[in-house]
């Protein structure tokens, strides 16, 4: 980009954004490649830059790679882009050599990095890190490396409004717009009406991608037809479903489509005011959608009379304060207007009478995402996409206990089955399969039987599964259902608002029975086996007041964990409550901890840390454990350093 | 700190009721916690009584009412690095430090929050303390965490 003497901003405005064709002029066209990297005569080293790729550690990664390029190659540049995909590849970096295909380098921490661009400088690649090539099969070719697309993770996958993620800086406006961004916006604003818009997207099938399923198009025209001075578009950002990252991912990698999105989204529904509705806690996230919302205003892309068009738009970022059930909309919409985040009843919906009264639209990231592709490549391309009601494609963040995690986006259609084995490569350390979390804290388990479903709104709805934010969690046979069961049911019933009564009753009663069940009781007698069955079969009758009393969607689905595990893995909740026993050995309550003499050392590490004082000894003597004193918190068996604690 | 919370009220003049929450949570960013002078101030301005305020506050999880300490430490208790111990973690953090989550210790050294979700779900069980992460962490890992941290604070 060094070499670039125009003024690039009044350049691409002109020669790029308002070009009535396809086909710009050679001279521009050298210029975008330049501002691409492609065809570069020096080399470039990309880093990737998510919040995974922090914390696995891309910070001191990217200061060593800026030290060894200003003491070896200093004509390289480092360029920070988003997340590729795996995340148990973070950090994750890929080299372009002049003339060469790029080359893709997993977990290059720090000390990696000296030993690595040596070698990669010198045409000598390591082995071991090396993940795959992109590019051409011609010359710039390497032998003997495989192609990133034959990867198992990426080849199963079809990424469309992921494709931008990883490939340019997401801190760069002109690298968007020299990839053709803004262009579908200044398009649509110039050639058609706001009717025409909701009617392309209506056409094209598109579905609300955060549970319900509602046609987008159909929501748009909803709020258009209602006569009103002022409308909103609300992007709903604000995933706080543990184990939920795709969202993030896409702010993080991608700003400025979803700002594109947003934008035309905007004029379909006639709204000159847009709110991204943000999580609490994702600052890098914040940052970098903040710098593409002022570069897009220095850019004339967003404001007052938006390229002459009439069309004036204003985007905020407003930070949730941290409240799940703010994910509903309305909740969403008392707390932007200043009010504590509690649901109301519907009708009316929002696209009626939303924030302040005003018709609004409320759609999610994902949602917003598909919107420039489609009126990019019209309807019939979206339609070809996908099953028969459901169109398009599905994100997934894949977590958990398989090999590959990371953010995938599938085709709708695609088996649950495919993720699971060949995107995620299976499960790790060899254990066995036991479920999928699919959908967050109110979603569903897909056991084995149900492996083939697929990825369609339909399908998953026969099944009683739904997919919620995309979060897909694999469970393995090394954890205890009934304890996630548990886990589930804590963070529900933190997050239950207390306004109406069966959510907030009912998660504390579910909350309280569950515990009991994993609870050490200090006596066992068959009176309190009772207590716990009879506490277990009066949670299926909370769970169906709760589903059909709730006043939101937080309340109805709050049960879900609970009913689905009991459907099928009822034989563990019958171990924990009659055998007192727990498969997975999870559950503290129900284990006892013995200490090995042959191994204590007697550090007194763990008598000191005791909280009710159970363990007894001499120093440098070993130690042992009252059975009668212990009450199963497992802290001694956590701190030992000599795994002496053992289970029984 | 009192001019502070002045010129930050003094960006949000029009006082309007939907300026209340972005309003705290500059008022958290400058200062780690919502104060009670701060929360009469922002009633005067918004024209709400203090326990509305205070009522809107406590709602949300985001804000707080006492200081963090000068290590603050955010564990990560979303579903991966649940399942991967981030139980055992959170316990022994309680036991060595003797606060519960959301509290300070007495000498103002140690804070920490549970949160769901960080983000670096691969990873886990993360901690964060004070911007930096830790990766893969185990229980038996804490008391020399925590008392190398102690260290820090010291020097």
């Amino acid at each position: 980009m060094k070499e670039i003497s125009v003024d690039i901003k009044s350049y691409l405005v002109e020669n790029v954004l308002l070009c009535p064709t396809d086909n710009f002029a050679p001279e521009t066209e050298k210029i975008l490649r330049q501002i691409k990297r492609e065809k570069n005569n020096t080399p470039v080293i990309f880093l990737s830059s998510g919040t995974s790729s922090i914390i696995a550690g891309s910070e001191k990664t990217y200061s060593a790679i800026q030290s060894y390029i200003s003491d070896n190659r200093n004509d390289t540049e480092l360029v920070k882009v988003g997340c590729t995909g795996p995340a148990n590849f973070e950090p994750f970096l890929c080299v372009q050599l002049p003339g060469k295909n790029k080359l893709f380098f997993r977990n290059i921490t720090e000390e990696k990095v000296e030993l690595l661009l040596n070698s990669v400088f010198h045409n000598d690649i390591h082995e071991d890190d090396i993940v795959g090539q992109t590019g051409t099969k011609e010359f710039g070719m390497w032998q003997g490396i495989r192609f990133m697309d034959e990867l198992p993770f990426f080849a199963h996958q079809k990424r469309v409004i992921l494709s931008n993620c990883g490939c340019y800086d997401p801190e760069s406006i002109e690298e968007y717009i020299a990839r053709g961004g803004y262009r579908t916006f200044i398009k649509t604003i110039g050639n058609y009406t706001f009717e025409e818009v909701c009617n392309i997207i209506e056409k094209s099938g598109l579905r609300g991608r955060s549970g319900g399923g509602f046609l987008t198009g159909r929501k748009w025209k909803e709020a258009l037809n209602t006569p009103s001075v002022s409308r909103y578009l609300i992007c709903n950002a604000k995933e706080s479903d543990p184990g939920a990252f795709t969202d993030r991912t896409i702010l993080e990698s991608d700003p400025h489509r979803l700002l594109e999105g947003i934008a035309i989204s905007s004029y379909a529904i006639g709204a000159s005011n847009a709110i991204i509705y943000m999580r609490s806690g994702s600052d890098h996230a914040r940052k970098r959608l903040c710098k593409a919302i002022d570069m897009a205003r220095e850019y004339g892309l967003i404001g007052h009379n938006i390229f002459s068009s009439g069309f004036s738009l204003d985007v905020i970022v407003r930070i949730e304060p941290g409240a799940f059930v703010c994910g509903e909309e309305t909740a969403l919409i008392s707390s932007l207007e200043g009010k504590r985040g509690m649901p109301q009843l519907k009708p009316p919906y929002p696209t009626t009478s939303g924030l302040f009264g005003k018709p609004t639209v409320i759609n999610n990231v994902e949602t917003l995402m598909n919107v420039p592709l489609i009126m990019q490549n019209g309807p019939e391309w979206f339609r070809s996409i996908g099953t028969e009601n459901s169109k398009g494609t599905k994100v997934f963040a894949v977590t958990g206990k398989s090999r590959y995690s990371g953010v995938v986006e599938v085709e709708m259609g695609t088996s649950v089955r495919t993720i699971l084995e060949k995107i995620a490569d299976g499960i790790k350390e060899g254990n066995g399969f036991k479920a999928i979390q699919l959908g967050g804290a109110s979603g569903s388990f897909i056991t084995e039987a149900n492996l083939d479903v697929q990825v369609d709104f339909e399908a998953m709805k026969e099944k009683t599964l739904g997919m919620g934010a995309g979060g897909f969690v694999v469970i393995d046979d090394s954890i205890c259902m009934v304890d996630l069961v548990r886990y589930y049911m804590d963070f529900i019933h933190n997050e239950s608002c207390g306004k109406c009564i069966p959510c907030r009753e009912g998660t504390s009663r579910m909350q309280e029975i569950l515990e009991g069940v994993i609870r050490k009781p200090s006596s066992e007698d068959s009176g309190t086996t009772l207590e716990r069955f009879k506490g277990v079969m009066q949670l299926e009758s909370i769970a169906s007041v709760m589903k059909d009393t709730s006043l939101c969607g937080l309340g109805q689905t709050a049960p879900n964990p609970f009913l689905s595990a009991m459907k099928d893995y009822r034989e563990e909740f019958e171990e924990h409550i009659f055998d007192r026993k727990c498969r997975a050995n999870i559950c503290r309550g129900l284990r006892t901890f013995v200490i090995d003499v042959d191994k204590c050392t007697g550090c007194t590490a763990c008598a000191s840390k005791c909280p009710v004082n159970a363990i007894y000894g001499t120093r440098l003597q070993p130690f042992f454990i009252v059975e009668e004193k212990c009450i199963g918190c497992g802290i001694c068996y956590d701190i030992c350093k000599f795994s002496a604690i053992e289970v029984k | 700190m009192a001019n502070t919370i002045d010129s930050i009220l003094g960006k949000y003049k029009s006082g309007r009721r939907e300026e209340l929450i972005p309003l705290l949570q500059e008022i958290q960013e400058e200062h780690g916690m919502i104060s009670e002078e701060a929360i009469v101030k922002v009633g005067a301005l918004i024209g709400l009584s203090t326990t509305k305020i205070y009522g809107l506050a406590t709602f949300y999880d985001q804000f707080r009412f006492s200081p963090t300490g000068k290590v603050h430490l955010r564990i990560c208790n979303g579903t991966t690095c649940y399942i991967n111990g981030a139980q055992s973690i959170i316990k022994i953090i309680k036991e060595e430090l003797g606060i519960d989550p959301g509290e300070t210790t007495r000498d103002g050294s140690f804070s920490f929050d549970v949160v769901t979700c960080m983000g670096g779900c691969s990873n886990g069980p993360i901690i964060c303390s004070n911007g930096e992460y830790y990766t893969y962490m185990r229980p038996e890992q804490i008391p020399s965490l925590i008392s190398s941290l102690k260290l820090t604070i010291d020097n």
